[in-house]
């Protein structure tokens, strides 16, 4: 090593740039002094999600690729919205729009592309957008806030993603494209009508054959017009025709330019000092938009740049995918035969809007188009890629790998396993199996975040995360990755369990301070995640909470169930399953008095009237009220029902009073929020009648005591209980079900049901704290009444009798 | 033209959340966002019909209480990947009082 370090200059701070400079330093990192100039304002981001961005399925701040932190840690002076506007290739300097000079041993041109705007009339207007840039999805998404028309010019990749992106925003938009059918460099006409049938049925219009005459307008955009005569009304116009490579400065700066930057097989320039990577450079004759041919470029660049002389740049096969959400296509190589020596198999499955086409020459497959099912796309571009002679396989081929594979006996669906290691999963990053594979067995991987930091297989545009999951779970040998718990919702990357962490440690007792302290990424955070962090604050800390309403579900808002029709059904409580002829006499009024239409006995041996219009609910409970009766919280995340059978009292099998254990049970637990709902069932002998082993706590008398079950379901996913413990009395039965329920409140995860948590932390972990630690079971018992205190006030006399929350009874206003 | 009728004060509305406002052309939900945005919309979820008066409102969103669609209120679209939209309403805001305009008919999209 030389004691002066050379000094490269790069012109580009793009995604092929950058990568040119990461692959560098990863084999030569002490070689060069590297300063970057940028005419984005940004740092390095990833462009080809700009897409996502649009559509509202990433934020700007998830695709960022090198954090300006990370310029800093490897020693690059960075220069960002200040492009290069001169080389003196003689002097060897380069020269900023700002004025700054810098001196180079070694350039290298990353200047991208620039979109083609036609030379159409009008184009000046205010409204109309490329879709390159940041700033161009900032000009749409402003767009879409004000504005209801979106006409999209051109009906490739980018300009329907553009296009789809702007629907999700709320506009109406239109596409025009020249040709008959779309996307028609990647798909043959028969997937492109197919692709234009699904996206017109997402309410996207098209205008093919469509040439563009002008735009009108004064100031604004107001239409565009076709030459046919056509006229589409428009307030925001996108031109997406294609790309253009950006080599004005290397034109003068005397370099070789045909399309884009002439470069031979090492990356150099017709100057040596200078190279050229990405959107900017033609290899013989060649240049290239997707992403995979740039990665490649960047690593035979690194590799000169770095001293070495072998690597030489040979452009791989390409395939494309569109990134749509529930679009699924799939295209390599030849659309369509060339000649009589070529063969085409075709598949159409109208019904379920696939098909599939594979075209061969010489007995090897060179081109696949797939459209709706597109699984074995990997697979088929492996074959395409390595001239794999597929004379055995080829009558069963278009039915996909598994089906080839085993004749036909296979399950269908492609194993990963079946895969061979050559085989690419990452088109983008250009990444195969064996890669993945042996960076799991090699680096210890098990989460799918780590394989793509290690690999970066399914770090660009993430179509593969699935089956680099599938690869990850197969080494693991697992069915399923056991992924980290997950962020809680879109508006932070906190887990359930970090956030009620939080909360405790740092004793936060109010929703908005919580979502300061943890950086909430929303201002008032979104429908999954508002209800959690109340139901936690209010677990955390039940005398001094208070209570969000408006950040509950309409049911626990208005203590009522909204039905299919927008009335809401009233179920009292009826303790333990016990009702009286007062009651029922009173209930029998109201359903005269409100013309309630259905009254019917619930599963929880409750009644339940159906149909109450909203503006009634006060009155139907203010009578019932009078009765006696409270609100039976059968819409509530909360203790529901207690449901017992006769027990000792008049059952002749009996063992013991069952529906006073019942009636005691529901009279300690009423009112008691939990995660999700809360079942229980008391029966008093071995029949079980009341069927308490689907319950979330179950109790069933026998001769010698009370078995006490837990974590029973008897919904879409039936589970047995779980037996906790076989307890002596009453009182110990109390004691075990407070205990119980109080760990569920505080461990469970925000709408998980006994069941599913039983199943994540395991019953001994139950029983550990509820059965074995005495003490801690006495606490938690202890902690549940506390709570209980501030829950059992009944919400219906509150809102009956004391007038609490009137404005959700009655309308703002009536007009006309 | 159609008229403008005054329907309540922004404070009237709970912060976020919505009210119900009666009318001859069917019920209108009126929002408020925590920034005070107001919105109406007509009160039906594009999806089942579900009266989006009574949904979470979060952000510049609603989420219809019968099957969690979300609904934006700025134009009543529905968030992707559903697809349909609520029929927005004419709102106007003027020293705190909510004005709606219930007159006109919806624009209909090209295409």
């Amino acid at each position: 090593m030389t004691t002066a370090k050379q000094k490269l200059v790069v012109v580009g701070n793009g995604m092929a740039g950058m990568r040119t400079v990461e692959e560098l330093l990863k084999i030569a990192p002490d070689v060069y002094d590297i300063t970057v100039f940028g005419a984005e304002p940004q740092v390095n981001y990833n462009r080809i999600l700009l897409s996502s961005v649009l559509a509202g399925e990433k934020e700007m701040d998830d695709i960022v690729i090198s954090p300006r932190s990370w310029y800093d840690e490897n020693g690059i002076t960075l220069f960002t919205g200040d492009p290069i506007t001169a080389i003196d290739a003689e002097a060897r300097t380069v020269t900023s729009e700002s004025g700054r000079v810098s001196g180079y041993d070694a350039l290298l041109l990353a200047t991208g592309s620039n979109p083609l705007v036609p030379p159409i009339p009008g184009m000046n207007k205010q409204g109309v957008c490329t879709f390159r840039d940041i700033r161009d999805v900032e000009t749409m998404i402003g767009a879409a806030r004000d504005h209801r028309r979106a006409v999209v010019i051109g009906g490739g990749l980018l300009g329907l993603e553009a296009a789809w992106g702007l629907k999700r925003r709320g506009m109406s938009v239109a596409v025009v494209h020249l040709m008959p059918t779309l996307m028609e460099r990647q798909l043959d006409v028969a997937a492109g009508q197919l692709l234009q049938r699904d996206l017109d049925r997402r309410g996207i219009a098209f205008f093919t054959d469509g040439q563009t005459e002008e735009i009108t307008g004064e100031t604004r955009v107001r239409s565009v017009r076709l030459a046919d005569g056509r006229e589409i009304p428009a307030d925001l116009v996108v031109m997406a025709i294609g790309i253009r490579p950006n080599t004005t400065l290397a034109k003068a700066a005397g370099l070789d330019v045909n399309r884009g930057i002439v470069v031979a097989d090492n990356m150099r320039t017709t100057d040596p000092r200078i190279y050229a990577v990405g959107e900017c450079a033609e290899h013989r004759g060649q240049c290239f938009g997707l992403v995979a041919p740039l990665w490649d470029m960047a690593k035979v660049c690194a590799h000169h740049l770095a001293g070495g002389e072998e690597m030489l740049f040979t452009p791989p096969a390409l395939s494309t995918r569109l990134k749509i959400t529930g679009i699924d296509v799939f295209s390599a190589g030849a659309l369509t035969a060339a000649g009589e020596e070529d063969d085409e198999i075709t598949l159409q499955d109208a019904a379920q809007g696939t098909y599939k086409k594979l075209v061969l020459r010489d007995g090897r497959l060179v081109g696949a188009v797939l459209y709706g099912d597109v699984a074995d796309g990997a697979w088929y571009f492996d074959l395409m890629r390595q001239g794999t002679d597929v004379a055995d396989i080829r009558a069963g081929m278009i039915f996909g790998q598994a089906h080839a594979e085993t004749g036909g006996k296979g399950s269908s669906g492609v194993s990963v396993a079946q895969m061979s290691d050559d085989t690419q999963i990452c088109g983008c990053n250009g990444v195969s199996k064996g890669t993945i594979c042996r960076a799991i067995a090699e680096k210890g991987l098990t989460t799918l975040d780590e394989v793509r930091a290690h690999t970066k297989a399914s770090a660009s545009c993430g179509q593969c995360s699935g089956l680099v999951r599938q690869i990850l779970a197969a080494s693991l040998g697992t069915d399923v990755v056991a992924e980290a718990e997950p962020a809680m919702c879109k508006c932070t990357d906190r887990t359930h369990d970090e956030v009620r962490r939080t909360i405790l440690a740092q004793q936060i007792k109010s929703m908005p301070e919580l979502m300061r302290t943890l950086g909430w990424k929303s201002a008032d955070g979104c429908a999954k995640c508002r209800p959690a962090l109340n139901y936690y604050l209010l677990c955390a800390w039940p005398g001094d909470y208070a209570d969000d309403a408006q950040s509950r579900f309409v049911n626990e808002r208005v203590h009522a169930n909204i039905q299919k029709d927008g009335t809401y059904s009233v179920v009292p409580r009826m303790w333990g399953g016990l009702t009286s002829a007062r009651e029922l006499r009173a209930i029998a009024d109201v359903v005269e008095k409100y013309a309630i239409p259905t009254v019917k006995v619930t599963g929880g041996q409750r009644i339940d009237l159906l149909g109450v219009k909203k503006e009634d609910l006060p009155g139907v409970w203010a009578d019932l009220g009078q009765a006696g009766m409270v609100s039976g919280h059968a819409y509530a995340k909360g203790l529901r029902t207690v449901k017992t059978c006769v027990g000792s009292e008049w059952c002749r099998f009996g063992t013991r009073d069952s529906t006073g254990l019942g009636v005691r049970l529901e009279q300690m637990t009423w009112g008691a929020w939990t995660p999700h709902k809360f079942k229980m069932g008391v029966s008093g002998c071995p029949r079980n009648c009341a069927e308490a082993s689907i319950k979330d706590f179950g109790v069933v008398c026998v001769d010698a005591g009370y078995d006490l079950l837990v974590g029973g379901n008897g919904g879409i996913e039936l589970r047995g209980t779980d037996l906790l413990a076989r307890v002596g009395s009453e009182d110990e039965v109390l004691e075990y079900c407070g205990a119980f329920m109080q760990l569920y409140r505080e461990e469970a995860r925000y709408l998980e049901r006994t069941a599913p948590w039983i199943n994540r932390v395991g019953i001994d972990h139950v029983k550990a704290r509820v059965v074995t630690d005495e003490e801690g079971r006495r606490t938690l018992h202890r902690r549940f009444l506390y709570s209980q205190r501030f829950a059992q006030n009944d919400p219906w006399a509150e809102r009956a009798a004391k007038g609490m929350a009137a404005h959700e009874f009655q309308p703002l206003r009536k007009v006309g | 033209m159609a008229d403008w009728i005054e329907i309540g004060r922004v404070e009237d509305i709970p912060k976020p959340g919505s009210r119900l406002v009666e009318t001859g052309k069917g019920p209108i939900a009126v929002f408020r966002g925590t920034d005070d945005a107001i919105f109406a919309l007509h009160n039906r979820c594009p999806h089942r019909g579900g009266p989006l008066s009574e949904g979470l409102v979060h952000g510049h969103k609603v989420t219809c209480p019968l099957h969690n669609w979300v609904i934006e209120l700025e134009n009543g679209e529905a968030v992707a990947p559903d697809v349909g939209c609520a029929a927005p309403v004419p709102v106007r805001v003027a020293d705190g009082r909510i004005w709606i305009e219930i007159g006109m008919r919806l624009e209909v999209a090209h295409g």
